[in-house]
């Protein structure tokens, strides 16, 4: 797998580490209810299809990224900067 | 036998070589197989289940029978394909499977005992009694079953890894793969053109046609020399793509030193990861056998590789050859041997309305349906309507029709469609992103359309590449169709091999479906068929016909099995290449390593760091003893640590302080300049991830500190915080863990021992606890912090890097000189469990603040990161585990890490457990053991006495439950 940083260029799956669903970049507010914050830290989508990640490029330029990835093909459809993807969308 | 002809061997060079110590000779150019067929050894193996005497039955990688083994020792490499390994001077190579010998196996009863042993067989038999399969059947059958054998030792052979990235990659270089590579070159693109044989030319190499009115042979070697001379081509010999994944990412494995020594400093083996933007695949396609009775006898083999022996190699692998098939490659296999002046006893059709012009015994609409012979092939039976007619021969060359080779086609879950015309399975359009299928292995067979197809192919990834070419003038070369009528298994009698490699006959396959084994997975699990090393290569499609027979079904509608990575076998050495030892693990080493080392100090791994355990003094037989003087050391006059390996975080901006106060669960915008605080850092479910101290060096200028073990994640936390979650802040942050080197000054003696060494000295008032700032070592300008991991009055200096050696030897000599010395992780831990300093043998990923009593470490004045989380109920239950102290009280006096809690007189089961302990060391201080520990809502049982069982060490005693501080529990030391 590779995956095309928007900063480096397109790069080998090996020098990134996953974290989860880009649900972390919709870190709720103090006053979340506790709904809010079982949602955030637990409830996942396992979607067949296009999915939104984190991706973190700890051996080029250390930008987290955001990867939009079919889970069904692999296929990724789209990379961008965390700092610039949206936040509140998982 | 050795034949006249113009065949890929150097006659001039000869080449000698051991088959089970028997010394032969054959031609550089030659293989094994070649070699051994052309000194008329027929046997060269035995089979897995039955030890039934076997031959050749291919000339290529799929080479399910003539399995040996090569080189001897460490080195020695089993299982290897007689028909791929290359000979040279010395080769050692031995049969396998066998005792006392190939030729007198006395396994081979198994074949007497083979009505028991079919399908299913050890799932059915010996089942009963339980204890019996591990202890008696499987270490019997796998003795009697199996393949060759590894050494036991260690690899001494060195094998690589190394990477490769093109814009086209052509896999296969037979005419189309050529074809493609030429006219992907021509276009001015990068491409690797990988081919497994270490000639290029595929078939080419072994049929005798024409391409362009010159030997096909040689417009290959022309159009290689082209492709050599462009300086975009890189071409890969002796290596087979074994596996295509996401992104345009390829496997390959290169055998680069298994033909004789090429070079000192080569691999035996380089395993490749190429990232291609396109590939063609070019794989071409394997002939398949037919079964029938006795199919497996040494003589019989694969129409094309009767070709490649004798139109290659010029060997003729019998005497008087029959040749028998349901399509024309049968034809072309007389007519070549014909050509060579080798008898040809029958040639066979299984199509009723063929025809021939042959000079031969002609069979139209017949079948061979047995052979005869003891070691090797004597006669075969032909059934025709008339009857069965015995025709002399002491080779069969058979074909059964081509499979197009798609595997790689179907690596990312893809799966074929069913060509009635060609009754193979050809592969479908897009299944690997970007690799497109041609010639042969897309179920095209004429030399002419692979040479279109290839090219065609080419020109579809250059369009990919937005690179735009034309279609190149086309060699001509044969067109013919190819005519094929389905011939799976000869009906009859007796066992008709399918699987060579792992014994499974058309009967096994029967008999699962009766069974109702139908699926093909599972008749694949159940007969074992396509599960040896060959992956059934010659057999799957075969097998799946007869299942599909069996169970009144189309093959399209049996499916196929799953195709899997690696095409080919690949060594787990030359997978690993690099990654053993320090390639797994790399060393990260303080400036302080060598000297330490040279104290005789014994090292361990802390991550991939290194750190000493202790520093033993001559008359000292225990680390113990060593250990607690270093203590002593520290309690009594002054020690010196190298904390180096801590994380170091340099933060710098306007907004540091607001992005350490959403960091750490306390306030750090408030820390003046000049002083140090220590932090608890949060996950994002509200359970803490790391401790350490900040120092605030100016205003916008922090140095965090983090554990040795967590450097990595605070730091990448760092980033996901500052990127994602809190994006406006005006601060940037680096590691600066490697530029600086830290020592701990720590004890009574520690500002004395400063005072000596430091250019102007300090006092307590001006550097109280807590703070730091400049100093100046030797004109050199460092860092003083006064913080303690030890409850004393310490210090931590740290300077550039390059003066660390320097200065770890300078704070050693006046440490002894001042009546102590430097210590290691196990004197730095007993003084921390003194104090109750946690580390991640406590806050392991699954405590919180408050299960670590450092609940008032968490502001209610601001929001920071995991508070929220943190303040959910379950997290702040009473009957949590809660970190207690633990004093040994019973007859044993001791106190062991990981050993469980219970009530004092409750029976030590799990439903009565109470909590466990994290971390022990022995006080000299206070003569006894402590331990720090988890309790279910332990800070109220401070007093209160519980029972401790180690059952993993047979240790058990009473402990009684107290402050997790055991030692100054004003802190008044490090006041001082
Ligand atoms: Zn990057």
């Amino acid at each position: 797998m590779r995956i095309a940083c928007p900063l480096c260029g397109e790069r080998d799956l090996r020098e990134f580490t996953y974290k989860g669903a880009a649900l972390a970049l919709a870190y709720p507010s103090e006053a979340a209810s506790a709904q809010e914050w079982d949602d955030y830290l637990h409830n996942r989508d396992n979607p067949a299809g296009p999915t939104r990640e984190l991706w973190y490029h700890g051996s080029g330029c250390t930008s987290w990224l955001v990867v939009t990835r079919n889970t069904v093909t692999h296929e990724i459809l789209a990379v961008e900067l965390a700092e610039n993807a949206e936040e509140a969308s998982a | 036998m050795r034949i006249a002809g113009k065949g890929l061997i150097n006659r001039k060079k000869p080449v000698s070589f051991t088959f089970d110590g028997t010394v032969y000779s054959g031609f550089e150019g030659d293989t094994l197989a070649s070699a051994l067929l052309a000194n008329g050894v027929k046997l060269m193996a035995r089979s897995f289940k039955y030890h039934r005497p076997r031959g050749v039955l291919t000339a290529g990688s799929e080479e399910p029978n003539a399995l040996v083994t090569i080189g001897n020792g460490a080195s020695q490499d089993p299982n290897v394909r007689a028909t791929v390994q290359e000979i040279y001077e010395g080769l050692e190579a031995r049969s396998q499977n066998r005792w006392p010998s190939l030729a007198h196996d006395v396994m081979a009863v198994n074949d007497l005992g083979a009505p028991f042993l079919g399908a299913g067989f050890y799932y059915k038999t010996f089942m009963w009694p339980k204890a019996f399969w591990e202890k008696l059947y499987e270490p019997v059958i796998r003795r009697a079953a199996g393949l060759g054998a590894l050494s036991g030792a260690a690899v001494t052979d060195k094998y690589e890894r190394a990477y490769a990235h093109c814009d086209v990659l052509v896999i296969g270089a037979g005419p189309t793969g050529l074809m493609a590579a030429l006219t992907a070159a021509e276009a001015g693109v990068d491409v690797i053109l990988a081919e497994e044989d270490s000639v290029l030319g595929g078939r080419l190499l072994s049929e005798s046609g024409e391409i362009d009115g010159v030997p096909a042979r040689d417009w290959a070697e022309a159009t290689v020399a082209r492709l050599q001379g462009m300086a975009n081509v890189r071409i890969m010999t002796r290596t087979s793509v074994t596996g295509a994944y996401d992104g345009g990412t390829y496997g390959a494995l290169e055998r680069v030193g298994h033909h004789g020594v090429v070079a000192a400093d080569l691999p035996k083996e380089c395993f490749w990861r190429i990232a291609a933007k396109r590939a063609v695949l070019a794989a071409g396609a394997l002939e398949r056998p037919v079964a029938f009775q006795n199919n497996d006898r040494p003589g019989i083999m694969l129409a094309s590789a009767v070709r490649s022996y004798v139109n290659r190699w010029n060997v003729a692998p019998g005497k008087a050859v029959a040749v028998f098939g349901n399509n024309d490659s049968a034809h072309d296999t007389a007519a070549d041997l014909l050509a060579a002046g080798v008898h040809v006893s029958a040639l066979i059709d299984s199509r009723p309305d063929a025809t021939t012009d042959l000079p031969v015994p002609f069979y139209a609409g017949a079948h061979v349906c047995g052979s005869e012979g003891r070691k090797a092939l004597e006669a075969v039976s032909i059934s025709r309507a008339s009857g069965i007619d015995k025709v002399q021969a002491d080779c069969l060359a058979m074909s059964g029709g081509w499979n197009p080779t798609l595997h790689l086609t179907c690596h990312m879950s893809g799966r074929p469609d069913w060509d009635e015309a060609i009754a193979a399975f050809v592969p479908r359009a897009g299944m690997v992103p970007g690799m497109i299928a041609a010639g042969a292995c897309n179920g095209v067979f004429s030399t002419a359309a692979c040479l279109g197809e290839g090219a065609g192919a080419a020109l579809a990834a250059l369009d990919g590449l937005g690179v735009e070419a034309e279609m190149p003038a086309l060699p001509a070369a044969e067109a013919r169709d190819y005519r094929i009528s389905p011939l799976w298994a000869v009906p009859g009698k007796g066992r008709a091999w399918l699987d060579f490699q792992n014994d499974v006959s058309v009967k096994d396959v029967k008999q699962a479906a009766v069974e109702n084994f139908r699926s093909v997975e599972h008749m694949k699990r159940y007969t074992t068929q396509g599960m040896a090393t060959d992956q059934g290569k010659n057999s799957n499609v075969g097998a799946l016909a007869v299942l599909a027979d069996a169970t009144g079904r189309g093959i399209p509608e049996t499916g196929t099995t799953t195709y899997r990575p690696p095409f080919q076998p690949v060594a787990i050495a030359a997978m690993a290449a690099g990654s053993e030892d320090k390639g797994f693990a790399p060393e990260r080493l303080t400036t302080s390593h060598e000297l330490t080392v040279k104290a005789g100090a014994p090292m361990i791994e802390a991550g991939l760091w290194y750190r000493p355990s202790y520093f033993p003094r001559s008359g000292e037989t225990t680390w113990r003893q060593s250990c607690d003087r270093e203590v002593m050391h520290v309690r009594q006059a002054v020690g010196v640590a190298d904390v180096s390996t801590l994380g170091k975080i340099d933060i710098k901006g306007p907004d540091a302080g607001a992005l350490l106060d959403f960091l750490y669960t306390n306030m750090f915008s408030t820390l003046k300049v000049g002083r140090v605080r220590y932090g608890l850092m949060l996950r994002e479910d509200g359970h803490v991830m790391d401790d350490g101290t900040t120092a605030r060096l100016a205003e916008d200028h922090f140095v965090m500190t983090t554990t040795t073990a967590a450097a990595g994640q605070v730091m990448s936390h760092m980033e996901l915080i500052t990127q994602g979650v809190k994006r406006k802040l005006d601060v940037r942050f680096t590691s600066v863990t490697e530029h600086w080197a830290q020592f701990a000054v720590a004890g009574p003696k520690s500002r004395e021992l400063l005072n000596g060494l430091l250019d102007a000295p300090i006092d307590g008032e001006s550097w109280p606890f807590m703070a730091c700032g400049d100093v100046s070592v030797g004109g050199v300008k460092a860092r003083l912090f006064r913080i303690s991991f030890s409850g004393e009055q310490a210090y931590e200096l740290a300077v550039p890097s390059r003066y660390g050696e320097a200065l770890f030897a300078e704070l050693r000599k006046r440490a002894e000189g001042l009546g102590g010395g430097v210590y290691g992780m196990e004197a730095l831990n007993v003084l921390r469990i003194e104090k109750g300093f946690i580390t991640h043998g406590e806050i392991d990923g699954r405590m919180t603040a408050f299960d670590i009593g450092m609940q008032g470490m968490m502001s209610k004045k601001k929001d920071f990161y995991g508070k929220g989380a943190a303040a959910r109920p379950g997290l702040l239950d009473d009957e949590r585990p809660q970190l207690v102290g633990l004093k040994p009280v019973g007859v044993v006096k001791q106190i062991t890490a990981g050993a469980h809690l219970y009530k004092d007189g409750a029976e030590a089961v799990r439903e009565n457990d109470q909590g466990y302990v994290t971390s022990v060391g022995f006080s000299p201080e206070m003569g006894s053991f402590l331990g720090l520990a988890f309790l279910k809502g332990g800070r109220a049982r401070h007093g209160e006495t519980v029972r401790m069982v180690d059952a993993m060490r047979g240790v058990e005693t009473t402990c009684e439950v107290c402050h997790p501080v055991f030692l100054d529990p004003e802190g008044e030391r490090a006041r001082d």
